[in-house]
């Protein structure tokens, strides 16, 4: 590992102003991704701004009935959370089943949403990667792609977002707080991300070293009714093959409202507008959630190992909403 | 892979730093070069070669101790972090004669072969044990609204992140279920 100065800032202008004083400088929040991309050469900072003891670690209930998360809550107790777990069961679910349980008491609300994709090329030095080394190639595009992108994905970059935390949050409208040395500004979760396109190196719409200070959720009482499948190769401790977060608002037997997203097939999390639409005003059934899915799924491209992501797609989308829509009948 | 210096420990004062914490209630001074995990800290630099390096990736859980009460993985922590803070590793589990409850459940139930990864799955279940007691539920928790029930789904998805190469998995769930019922 490259040696590197360590700086534990005083206040987010601090830290803020020592991310645009040096450029290869990083913010370590619980460190889960970052540390071990440093081990392994992948990211090679000049500079560790700690941000782990700045005031950013409460969640505050907001006077319109929303959720202020603050950018270090650790994943564990932001999951355990009572309010999360009653009001936006869809997030606790997301967030339980990501990683392992020494890993979620580390890792943070900011860095889940800014950690770097498992794409194996980008993690080994010795290989083409675009996203590591712009210019270099792509070396997962015609590789051992199983677990890489089937939508939005470009010549340059074929790699997933693997938050699952992301996911639930794209279908509660999340909204990220972000400060940079013009202040503070709010980001849609839905514009955060970015498609790789010609430009894979830039994951997000952030301006370097700009920090995430908290995610607030608006106020959404049809996600009580909520919650995220993960399809994986082992039961636990492992990144999603497939995955759904799901709000589901039932009206009778009449689809009132509908929130999908899916994780593990493109560069951002995929928030399922088109899927939502063909289901919004009609009655409830599995065969049209199965072809609301086939929509959405339509623009898929597979690579040559992963055509199995849109059945499985379908499948989990089809088992989640019928749970939801049973226990809305009972 | 990179090399040269970046393989050496520095002592440059820019690359290192001087910080105190606590471990198994022994306060410690340290100037470490900033590369330096808690792993390692404990490992070459106190002597405490209980937590052991499997993958130093945050995959293996062998690794595993506490931080002020919470479990988490030494190889990712970077020790600079860790200034006034405390540490319980499994040296500080029970006293140097004694077996702590979880301890003597291992033995007793034969929870593991070759021991490499006993010292996290230790570590690893005793705070478990203090999640459950908070309520926390877990991704196999049917009711996120009641309190989570010790079956054995549960202790095996609430000990995922500890990996047993030996297989010990079905005495290592005895050994953390019959702790749990006499707490």
């Amino acid at each position: 590992m490259k040696p590197f100065r360590y700086h534990r800032p005083a206040d987010v202008a601090d830290a803020v102003a020592v991310l645009a004083a040096e450029p290869q400088a990083a913010y370590l929040a619980g460190g889960t991704n970052l540390v071990d991309l440093m081990k392994l050469g992948v990211q090679r900072p000049d500079v560790l701004v700690d941000v782990n003891r700045l005031p950013l670690d409460t969640v505050e209930e907001l006077p319109d009935g929303g959720l202020r998360i603050g950018a270090t809550v650790r994943n564990s107790h932001l999951a355990a959370h009572p309010t999360v777990r009653r009001d936006y069961p869809v997030l606790t679910r997301a967030l339980l089943a990501a990683a392992s349980g020494q890993l979620r008491n580390m890792a943070t609300t900011g860095g889940n949403l800014l950690q770097r994709t498992r794409c194996p090329y980008f993690q080994d030095t010795s290989k083409a990667c675009n996203k590591r080394d712009p210019g270099s190639g792509c070396a997962a595009l015609h590789g051992v792609n199983r677990d890489l992108a089937v939508l939005d994905w470009s010549e340059q970059c074929v790699a997933t977002n693997p938050s699952d935390m992301a996911v639930a949050l794209a279908v509660l409208d999340a909204v990220v707080e972000v400060h940079d040395t013009d202040g503070v500004r709010d980001v849609p979760l839905a514009d955060l991300y970015r498609s790789p396109g010609a430009h894979p190196e830039r994951e997000t719409t952030l301006a370097r070293g700009a920090l995430i200070t908290a995610v607030r959720l608006p106020a959404l009482p049809a996600a009580r009714r909520s919650t995220y499948l993960k399809a994986r190769d082992r039961a636990s401790f492992a990144f999603a093959a497939g995955s759904v977060a799901a709000v589901l608002d039932l009206d009778g037997d009449v689809i009132r409202d509908v929130r999908l997203a899916y994780g593990a097939l493109a560069h951002r999390p995929w928030r399922a507008y088109r899927a939502e639409q063909e289901l919004r005003g009609h009655p409830f059934s599995p065969e049209l959630v199965a072809r609301a899915a086939d929509a959405e799924l339509a623009e898929a491209r597979p690579l040559s190992e992963n055509g199995f992501k849109l059945p499985l797609t379908r499948s989990i989308t089809v088992r989640v909403l019928s749970g939801l829509a049973g226990r809305a009948q009972s | 892979m990179p090399g040269g210096s970046e393989n050496q420990t520095t002592t440059d004062e820019r690359y290192a730093s001087r910080l105190a914490l606590t471990v198994n209630d022994v306060p410690r001074e340290l100037t470490l070069d900033n590369r330096t995990t808690l792993l390692d800290t404990l490992r070459e630099h106190l002597d405490l070669t209980g937590a052991k390096k499997g993958c130093d990736h945050g995959q293996c859980g062998s690794c595993t101790v506490l931080l002020d009460g919470q479990r988490v993985k030494s190889c990712l922590t970077l020790a600079v972090t860790l200034d006034g803070r405390s540490v319980l590793t499994v040296e500080g589990l029970a006293g140097p004669d004694e077996l702590s409850p979880l301890q003597a459940a291992f033995i007793a139930h034969d929870a593991f072969q070759c021991g490499y990864c006993t010292p996290g799955q230790l570590c690893s279940a005793r705070a478990m044990l203090d999640e459950v007691d908070q309520g926390w539920p877990s991704a196999v928790t049917e009711d996120l609204d009641a309190p989570a029930e010790l079956t054995d789904a549960e202790i095996r998805e609430r000990m995922a992140g500890n990996l047993c190469r030996c297989a010990a998995y079905p005495h290592i769930v005895a050994a953390v279920r019959e702790t749990a019922a006499v707490r």
